[in-house]
């Protein structure tokens, strides 16, 4: 197919169509309405199900219904609606039934603003919703990667009989950018062997996330485990751009790694090596990867749009083996490369200290150099 | 006299669509009541192969363990989420909710508004007992005034809990309703109403007439603290006044529906 | 002549909630004292003559735990599940 200018948000609407999304029941939240709007068309057009529930909670649940069916499902949200899945993934999640769901970021905590940020990673990555359960999150930092991502989430939905998360941001959700959509393939409803879609010549199936009695609950917990190093061994994603004979390494996900690209790609030209890691699976983390990095790298810089979420993972896998320095603008702020530039030539060029805590220092580093 | 007890003159045996198996409602619980009813008149139907269940939170939660067909469990309230996610993907089959008065009155209360609004060709079998049975007595919106619970020690004072809720009532003002009746399960008489509306929603469904529901008029001994046959009248003498048996909508076109 | 019907109330499911016995119209029923099902419960039973077979018993009945039998004079009669 050829490549089209395309929103973010749209083009993953369309993606989900383009591989065979049955059902999109979702609720109307900036800065991702147009997947909703999108889907609206297009899903009656092709025949398939749409439905604007009353608020997310509605959604969500039913999400769960119809993943009960064996159906490829959606919904997506941004934030503050996804804080209120939080149940349903949770019960999703016990259920061990496919789905797919989006959360374009945006300001928070609470109502926030309609502003990108990274400021759910714990809430994706470190569990939101109640109880053991991991979802597996992928995180674009272009309209065609959320395009392919949004491929994959169902194939990775259905193999592991979990939900995948598109972890996404209001930038990325209303950029338009030029990107190549698949071609249209077949709705293809599989008969699998949970499903619950009516006992005709069969015996009966229950689709439950109750385990009265705790043996069997423990049981579930095990297998869900078992299932999660599953994916722990196979599902690892990352991009490594300029490591090769790069000193230190920048570090960060979507908008910030893209954003950071540019600064690594402006200090390459100056002369300092510099290297990216970019994960673009956060949950599973690519531990293993930055563990090596920490081993040969002089520092590491995070760069997040959030207050340091990802970065505590970074310093769980470096284990103190190195100074990390992180760079950070919340509220809904995208950083510029220059600010990221900056901060790299302050790597560069300062003796680096581990004496506080990186948030800290890039706390008093930021509020000082606000008030000038 | 057991030589009567032969194939040729069997006049009721045990419904196919239950499992066999003891449940755990109290005894006398008019949940079992209900149970029987959906299970025969599936058997009727012969629709249990093409049933699907959503159970909720309370009581029956696991009255997915009762029934002989596809069941899913839903979370607390959102059953009819779930129902419509399901009836959504498999049209053709028969997706029911069944619910007790805090799971849909309470919690539920947009699902269940919303699934009416939209006309979901599913059935909601409301299960009213004026009580939180399972987490042990509670208040629940349906509780009359001055009713003692545990969360309403001095009886529930409509100053500060407001006034019993009328689901049926309620549900039958939404266009896309069908079917929205009011039963009761206290005697032989009432049951067999009961079980002829239950009859009349999953027709409704069958015919896409819209959304169904039946409220059942329920007893919970346990938690009003009665006899199971106490309980009986109990509910004859205090919930039928506060929730009246009948018919709140029937569109024409279920009115039609030839048995 | 009334009708003779005959039931059969299973052990696997009654728990002597007495609902049978207060719904029976000819009072043919009551608790058997002498005896425990498998989970504890006293089950109904019928103790004296009088059954007609109408099944009420079974309608009220919430562990549809009793099976109905009438004894046929005219021709069969069909019922599924509650008459």
């Amino acid at each position: 197919m050829a490549r089209e200018m395309l929103k973010g948000n749209v083009a993953m609407a369309e993606a989900a169509v383009r591989v065979g999304l049955e059902a999109y029941f979702g609720y109307p939240i900036t800065p991702q309405t147009e997947v909703l709007e999108h889907l609206s068309a297009r899903m009656p057009e092709l025949g398939r199900t749409f439905v604007q529930a009353e608020s997310e909670v509605a959604a969500i649940n039913m999400v769960y219904g119809a993943a009960c069916t064996g159906a490829r499902v959606m919904s997506s949200s941004s934030s503050p609606g996804v804080s209120l899945m939080m149940e349903g993934i949770s019960y999703i999640s016990g259920t061990e039934v496919p789905a797919v769901l989006a959360n374009v970021m945006r300001g928070g905590p609470g109502l926030g603003n309609i502003a990108p940020s990274q400021s759910d990673y714990n809430q994706a990555v470190h569990g939101g919703g109640h109880g053991d359960y991991n979802l597996i999150v992928l995180a674009p930092s272009t309209v065609q990667e959320t395009i392919d991502l949004t491929v994959e989430a169902f194939d990775l939905a259905e193999k592991y009989r979990m939900i995948a998360m598109i972890l996404t941001d209001g930038s990325i959700g209303q950029m338009m950018e030029p990107a190549e959509l698949p071609e249209m393939r077949p709705v293809v409803r599989k008969d699998w062997d949970w499903a619950t879609n009516g006992a005709i010549g069969r015996e009966r199936r229950i689709l439950s996330s109750i385990y009265i009695n705790p043996p069997l609950e423990e049981e579930t917990n095990l297998r869900l485990m078992k299932t999660w190093q599953k994916v722990q061994a196979n599902e690892i994603r990352y991009k490594e751009y300029y490591l090769d004979d790069a000193e230190f390494v920048v570090i960060g996900f979507g908008t910030a790694g893209r954003v950071a690209l540019s600064a690594v790609r402006a200090a390459r030209a100056q002369g300092i090596k510099v290297g990216l890691f970019r994960p673009i699976i956060l949950n599973p983390f690519p531990y293993a990867a930055i563990d090596e990095l920490a081993a040969r790298a002089s520092a590491f810089l995070v760069v997040e749009m959030n207050s340091g979420q990802m970065l505590e993972d970074i310093r769980l896998a470096a284990r103190g083996r190195l100074p990390i320095e992180f760079y950070a603008r919340m509220g809904g702020i995208v950083p510029f490369p220059d600010e990221v530039l900056s901060e790299i030539r302050r790597v560069a060029t300062t003796k680096l200290s581990t004496a506080l805590h990186p948030r800290d220092a890039w706390l008093e580093r930021f509020l000082a150099q606000s008030e000038r | 006299m057991t030589t009567l007890a032969i194939p040729e003159n069997l006049v009721y045996s045990r419904p196919e669509s239950l499992t066999p198996v003891h449940n755990h409602y109290c005894p006398g619980c008019t949940h079992g009541i209900a149970h029987h009813l959906i299970a025969e008149v599936l058997d009727e139907m012969n629709l249990r192969e093409r049933t699907i269940g959503v159970a909720p939170v309370g009581c029956s939660v696991f009255a997915y363990n009762y029934f002989n067909f596809d069941f899913v469990e839903a979370a607390h309230g959102r059953a009819p989420a779930m129902a419509t996610g399901i009836k959504r993907l498999l049209p053709d089959r028969n997706v029911f909710t069944y619910q007790g008065d805090g799971d849909l009155a309470s919690i539920g209360m947009a699902e269940i508004m919303h699934a009416a609004v939209r006309g979901e060709n599913i059935t909601v079998i409301f299960i009213n007992n004026a009580i939180y049975g399972m987490t042990g007595g509670q208040m629940a919106p349906t509780t009359l005034p001055g009713q003692k619970t545990t969360s309403s020690p001095n009886g529930r004072d409509v100053e500060t809990a407001g006034y019993p809720i009328r689901m049926a009532e309620i549900l039958s003002n939404m266009d896309g309703a069908g079917y929205i009746v009011r039963r009761s399960l206290h005697d032989p008489k009432n049951i067999r109403l009961a079980k002829k509306a239950i009859r009349i929603a999953f027709e409704t469904q069958m015919h896409g007439l819209g959304f169904s529901m039946v409220e059942l008029l329920s007893t919970c001994p346990t938690n009003w603290g009665v006899t199971p046959v106490e309980a009986l009248t109990w509910l004859s003498d205090h919930m039928i006044p506060a929730y009246p048996l009948g018919d709140f909508k029937v569109s024409e076109h279920v009115a039609a529906i030839k048995l | 002549m009334p009708a003779r019907g005959w039931i059969e109330v299973s052990e696997l499911y009654c728990k002597g909630c007495e609902l049978c016995i207060n719904a029976c119209p000819q009072n043919v029923l009551k608790l058997d004292m002498e005896h425990l099902t498998p989970k504890g419960f006293h089950p109904a039973q019928i103790f004296q003559e009088g059954c007609t077979g109408c099944a009420i018993c079974s309608i009220v009945c919430p562990d549809a735990a009793i099976t109905v039998y009438r004894e046929v004079t005219k021709k069969p009669m069909i019922a599924i599940g509650g008459a």
